[in-house]
């Protein structure tokens, strides 16, 4: 018994630094409180600060209902919303999912002219859904996100959008009805998980019903500590989560 | 009661004027049988018809024995009078104070150009020559009143297609006609039954009793049967013109270059309109090329035209589907825009505080439409069909949605509707256990269940669920639009879900819920 202490482990020691880049970021707040967005209730463990905020940007990948999710709630409270490039966006689901189609507008197939197109619409319509054509350039995402702010726009990515708010990962889909041979689809878990900057460090992960029975979309377990969020930053002891990962620490623009 | 003196008219008739201007419209000859329909019936119909037996208010189906060359045709009131419109401006160059009966029929006064050309049948003469200048047969007719002129030109045979009634001998050229001409279908019944077959016998009944009887309507029939017609011509004013012709010598064929010469016109167009405090919310383009051809096309808009929008529609109905570079095919010789619908600016006064958000979307969407042409910037309803591509209904932005029926539509998909509708179908690779592709026989059954799955050239992975096939027949009895397909769900390795398409070319992925 010659040593004295043990050696704390590493993941521990991970977990102290994760910790401490929260505090900090806590601290150190980079931006101004923005206005929030009506957002589907099943996204209040999700998001940094349970809800949509003007001018931000939020990435959604892999799978369109997340997108239409994400975009029911604005149009529910009657926002004018806009889906550009992508030209599979089934209008009989996202009526379904509660968008209402008298107030959308599809750009099915911008071309080569899809960044002006979302420069354009961002400045009058206050949610535009975009599936990038090619990699932005972070100097024009920039650009784009100082006039989103400017107009109170909420833009949804579905793909890789640099210096993006937060990002929504569909981790794993599971759908219930179907068997083999007989059967439909009535309803799917997903794993949902959510990293970004602002209000949280740490990727965290959600189940959810993307659609559920009824249509609707549904959080099946709030994720630990996603009530105060948006308020405190988040402490180490929410290491109770799967494998945790290093959230992208952003110098404050 | 003294009624004043009929004035002499002279009336210009275009036999079966819809016929024609349609028959222009689509570019076909006036001697083949072509008939028009509204409702069902045939409203009107061209010569070569009538000699085969079609006549007005024949249904449609007995017609198409009658004759079995026979075009057919809708009818287009708003064509009529679009077509009768250069025949009127044409006939008020050479006769002042004319005025429109109905397309195709024109009255005037007689007084003024039988001293102008020397005489009525000069003038009528005249007149006749005018009018043939564009095209349609005419007719001429003088007489003691508009209507008996009307009669007196329908009459005509034979050439020179001119029918003149002396003064005061119009009761007796309308003796012989049917009384029908004057009253209405229930009236002409009821006087048939009295022994009133001709304007003859209905000019010799007592006018008292007439109006006593019948009414006003009756005693204007009455004074009109006898040839006492007090109605005189009722000369209109000419409508302003708007419509703006730009014709190119040499002939344009860049769509950049036609845009810049029309743009002064555009603004002329809309500052006449707006002059008389009129704006316009739906315009016709018609564009001339070298070759003959002509393109034309109406447009609306959801607000009203501007200068710039009224420019941006005639580039979106040169470029088509190519981009705002790119060469014509044929250059153009002439360019015309129509208003086809105007407005008080009453109607359209923006508010003090500007009209709410829904303007400044409708600018913005404008401003994405100008760059990635009409069709780029779309809105979706809901429509009818089977098939989710045919359920999808996209309309460019400005114009009408299509009215949507409700129809219970069964066969089709359960209320869960994929995210994601293909808009081409992608090939897909569904196996079973030995590697051979399921096979769907006559009846409706797999030959064996499906185990491996793969879109396109991807690897094949288990199938972990599955349901099908639920087949869709359509229109079976029509050879080219035929349609029968099986559909499958399907859940492969990664937890996605597809609904899959099986036609006789084989295997295709219609949609993914996603």
């Amino acid at each position: 018994m010659t040593q004295a202490a043990p050696l704390p482990s590493s993941t521990a020691r991970l977990e102290r630094v994760d910790e401490l880049q929260a505090r900090i970021h806590g601290m150190q707040s980079t931006r101004l409180e923005t206005r929030a967005v009506p957002t589907h209730p099943a996204f209040t463990g999700l998001l940094p600060g349970g809800t949509l905020r003007e001018g931000t940007v939020v990435e959604a990948h892999g799978s369109t209902t997340l997108v239409m999710a994400l975009l029911a709630g604005p149009s529910a409270s009657g926002r004018w919303a806009a889906v550009v490039g992508m030209p599979e966006f089934g209008v009989e689901a996202a009526a379904r999912f509660g968008i209402d189609l008298e107030r959308l507008v599809l750009v099915p197939e911008p071309g080569r002219q899809w960044f002006a197109v979302v420069a354009a619409l961002a400045d009058v319509i206050p949610i535009v859904a975009v599936r990038p054509a090619e990699r932005v350039a972070p100097a024009e995402a920039s650009r784009l996100a100082a006039r989103l702010r400017e107009r109170g726009a909420v833009l949804i990515a579905a793909g890789p959008w640099p210096g993006s708010d937060a990002s929504l990962d569909v981790e794993a889909s599971e759908w219930h009805g179907l068997e083999s041979g007989h059967g439909l689809l009535d309803e799917r878990e997903v794993v949902v998980s959510a990293a970004g900057r602002g209000g949280f460090v740490k990727r965290r992960r959600s189940k959810l019903r993307l659609p559920d029975r009824a249509l609707g979309f549904e959080a099946l377990d709030e994720g630990p500590g996603a009530a105060d969020a948006a308020e405190s930053p988040p402490s180490g002891t929410e290491a109770g989560l799967a494998p945790v990962l290093h959230g992208e620490f952003r110098r404050p623009a | 009661m003294n009624p004043a003196s009929p004035t002499r008219a002279i009336v210009l008739w275009c036999p079966d004027w819809p016929v024609f201007a349609a028959a222009r419209e689509a570019g076909l000859d006036l001697d083949a049988p072509i008939a028009l329909t509204e409702g069902g019936a045939v409203h009107s119909c061209s010569a070569a018809a009538r000699r085969d037996g079609v006549a007005r208010g024949l249904r449609l189906r007995e017609a198409q024995y009658r004759s079995p060359a026979l075009t057919v045709l809708p009818y287009d009131p708003a064509l009529d009078v679009r077509a009768f419109e250069p025949v009127v401006r044409r006939v008020e160059d050479a006769v002042p104070g004319v005025q429109v009966v109905r397309p195709g029929t024109l009255a005037m006064r007689a007084r003024g150009p039988a001293r102008y050309y020397g005489g009525e049948d000069a003038a009528a003469r005249a007149l006749l020559d005018t009018a043939r200048q564009l095209g349609p047969e005419v007719r001429v007719g003088v007489a003691d009143g508009p209507f008996a002129a009307e009669q007196a030109a329908r009459a005509v045979r034979s050439s020179p297609h001119i029918g003149i009634v002396a003064p005061g001998g119009s009761a007796e050229f309308l003796a012989p006609l049917p009384v029908g001409l004057v009253v209405d279908e229930r009236t002409r019944v009821l006087l048939n039954r009295l022994g009133v077959r001709t304007l003859g016998d209905f000019a010799a009944l007592p006018a008292d009793d007439v109006r006593r009887r019948f009414g006003a309507a009756g005693a204007f029939a009455h004074d009109r049967a006898a040839g006492r017609e007090s109605n005189g011509v009722a000369a209109r004013t000419p409508p302003p013109e708007f419509e703006v012709l730009a014709e190119f010598e040499p002939p344009l064929d860049r769509i950049d270059q036609l845009a810049f010469a029309f743009r002064v016109r555009a603004d002329e167009f809309i500052d006449r309109m707006r002059a008389v405090r009129l704006v316009c919310t739906a315009i016709r383009v018609e564009l001339d090329d070298e070759r003959g051809g002509r393109s034309s096309r109406s447009w609306l808009h959801p607000r009203w035209f501007t200068p710039a929008d009224v420019v941006d529609r005639v580039r979106w109905q040169l470029q088509g589907a190519g981009t705002a570079d790119s060469g014509l095919a044929s250059p153009i010789t002439a360019l015309r825009v129509i208003p086809e619908r105007v407005d008080s600016t009453a109607n359209h006064e923006a508010g003090l505080w500007g009209q709410g958000p829904d303007e400044r979307v409708h600018h913005a969407l404008t401003r994405v439409q100008s760059m990635l042409g009409h069709e780029g910037v779309v809105t979706a309803a809901v429509g009818g069909g089977r098939m989710l591509a045919d359920r999808q209904v996209l309309v460019p932005w400005g114009d009408r949605a299509p009215e949507r029926r409700e129809a219970p539509w069964p066969g089709s998909l359960p209320a869960l509707a994929p995210a994601s509708v293909f808009r081409e179908r992608h090939p897909v690779a569904l196996l079973d256990a030995a590697g051979a592709t399921v096979a769907i026989d006559a009846r409706g059954a797999i030959s064996s269940p499906p185990e491996t799955f793969a879109v396109g050239r991807t690897a094949p992975a288990r199938v972990r669920a599955w349901a099908g096939p639920w087949p869709v027949v359509e229109r079976w009895w029509d050879d080219a639009r035929a349609r029968r397909v099986h559909r499958f769900q399907l859940v492969d390795h990664d937890g996605c879900a597809w609904l899959l398409v099986r036609d006789a070319e084989g295997w295709w992925a219609e949609a993914r819920y996603d």
